[in-house]
């Protein structure tokens, strides 16, 4: 279980509790949090469930395999070190108290 | 303009009701379904969920309490029979509901083979439903023999899971070549390969005469002659449009629910999205039975229903999943006079032009490809075939200016 904070990107924040084994993108889909459309249901197909992680996240998460860094690459408005797609993200302990940040928009 | 009433619960209705709420629609909202449960995503039927990797509830497109916290009213294992378009209400199992604007997400229904030649025996399934999946998954163990029939995407991504199983699997696709419809050679090449080196036997240009069995499956003969043993029989032949509703209540049909750029049908109270619905698209009429459709065309039809009057303008993408590959597709390739190959081996996209136009990418294993392709489409921009061509050269500077 960790203990996630949501921030939509009109800093509208959302604190929701979110079970090991789903991913950050299914915590904010079961907790009806706008602004992660996940067209794709967490396949890795679409880069629509980009987040911004708080900075001093950055380095605590697993890291970006191939092919999410390329879809990151071409969604909205990318960070080269924050940006994530929250499909990819499993949730476990380690994650709790993490902050991730909604882009202005998902394409 | 405040009661709506959507009839059909999957991927397009899902997605149009909480678009409705979005937008601030503050009327009553219903949401009718056949199945018994709430609104849930159908690709990983055949992929992950079929290989036991995801429980139910992460198929739910929203948690249960969506429905209820957005005071949208959910009816599950309700069956919509008629529709009273005089009277404006819709007839479910024993009473009427009442509806100012409606929108038909009927979706569609699998072709199922013919009960002459065997369809109806035990063991023959069809890949639509979280039912139908259910039913055939305990069929999944090692050294069952599978016969997949059609080489579309359906039966590709079946006979993966089934070849990971361990089962004995053979599919038989009656058209040259497997995902003939839909791709071209190049793709079916690389999805061939991808499932001999799996063990998959697959045989093209080769029909079903029929199945064999009394009772349950056990065996089939194909139109070579041929006959194979089998235990279970997934049958992969394309979808139709689920129209039975709509007919009956005499809306226009045209391969599918016929709509207009809006996505209103002949009845102006009356809307339609996702798989059933054909729409107008570049001079023709067509009907797309994707996700990325389902969900784009649902929002549109949600923001009409409130006044937008916005035309459906759909941008492509579709995906597949097989063993470890991940086939990503942007754009629709019908028209191409040629292909242009980037790459090669296990990570390869294939570039279809008319002319100088950049029309669709089906991109294997090369999230790159697929996207700067993605963007290329959905900016109307068409790039220089060598450039692609040039593995070393990258792509993202396309995008710019």
């Amino acid at each position: 279980m960790a203990k996630i904070t949501y921030i939509e990107h009109n800093g509208t924040e959302h604190v929701v509790d979110v079970a090991n084994g789903l991913t950050v993108m299914e915590g904010a889909r079961d907790n009806n949090i706008p602004g992660i459309e996940a067209d794709c249901g967490g396949a890795c197909a679409c880069s629509t469930c980009h987040v911004y992680v708080a900075p001093d996240w950055v380095g605590k998460l697993p890291a970006k395999e191939a092919m999410e860094e390329d879809m990151l690459d071409f969604a909205y408005e990318p960070n080269p070190e924050r940006s994530r797609l929250t499909c990819q993200l499993k949730v476990t302990d380690a994650l709790d108290g993490l902050v991730v940040q909604m882009p202005e928009k998902q394409i | 303009m405040s009661n709506i009433v959507v009839v059909g619960a999957g991927q397009a209705g899902s997605s149009l009701v909480a678009k409705l709420r979005n937008l601030g629609h503050d009327g009553a909202i219903t949401l009718i379904g056949e199945e018994p449960v709430p609104p849930y995503q159908r690709p990983p039927l055949s992929k992950k969920y079929l290989l036991g990797e995801i429980d139910l509830e992460r198929l739910y497109l929203r948690p249960e309490s969506f429905y209820a916290d957005n005071d949208i009213t959910l009816l599950t294992s309700h069956t919509a029979v008629s529709l009273d378009r005089a009277g404006k209400q819709v007839i479910v199992n024993d009473r009427a509901i009442p509806y100012d604007q409606l929108a038909l997400t009927t979706g569609s229904v699998p072709r199922a083979l013919p009960a002459a030649i065997g369809g109806t025996l035990g063991g023959v399934h069809t890949v639509r439903t979280l039912a139908d999946v259910d039913a055939m998954a305990p069929a999944f163990v090692e050294g069952g023999r599978v016969l997949i029939v059609g080489g579309g995407y359906i039966g590709l991504e079946a006979a993966a899971v089934a070849a990971l199983r361990g089962m004995k699997v053979t599919l038989i696709e009656m058209a040259e070549r497997i995902l003939q419809r839909v791709a071209a050679p190049e793709t079916s090449d690389y999805f061939r390969a991808l499932h001999r080196g799996h063990g998959v036997d697959i045989r093209e240009h080769i029909g079903l005469q029929h199945l064999n069995g009394d009772g349950d499956v056990t065996g089939a003969t194909l139109s070579d002659g041929s006959e194979i043993q089998v235990d279970l029989v997934i049958v992969g032949i394309g979808i139709t449009p689920a129209t039975a509703l709509a007919d009956l209540a005499g809306l226009e049909l045209a391969n599918g629910i016929r709509v207009d750029a809006r996505g209103r049908t002949s009845d102006a109270s009356i809307w339609s999205a996702g798989d059933c619905a054909s729409f107008p698209y570049k001079g023709n009429r067509i009907r797309l039975e994707s996700v990325q459709n389902a969900i784009d065309q649902a929002e549109c039809v949600a923001e009409n229903m409130l006044g937008a009057e916005k035309d459906y303008v759909p941008l492509p993408w579709f995906w597949s999943d097989q063993y470890d590959t991940k086939l990503q597709i942007a754009g629709l390739n019908t028209g191409y006079d040629r292909i242009v190959t980037r790459g090669g081996g296990d990570a390869v996209s294939f570039w279809y032009f008319r002319g100088d136009t950049l029309l669709a990418v089906d991109a294997m294993n090369d999230a790159r490809a697929y996207m700067v392709g993605k963007r290329l489409i959905e900016m109307g921009k068409s790039p220089d075939p060598a450039r692609i061509a040039d593995t070393d050269a990258d792509l993202k500077p396309l995008l710019r200016g």
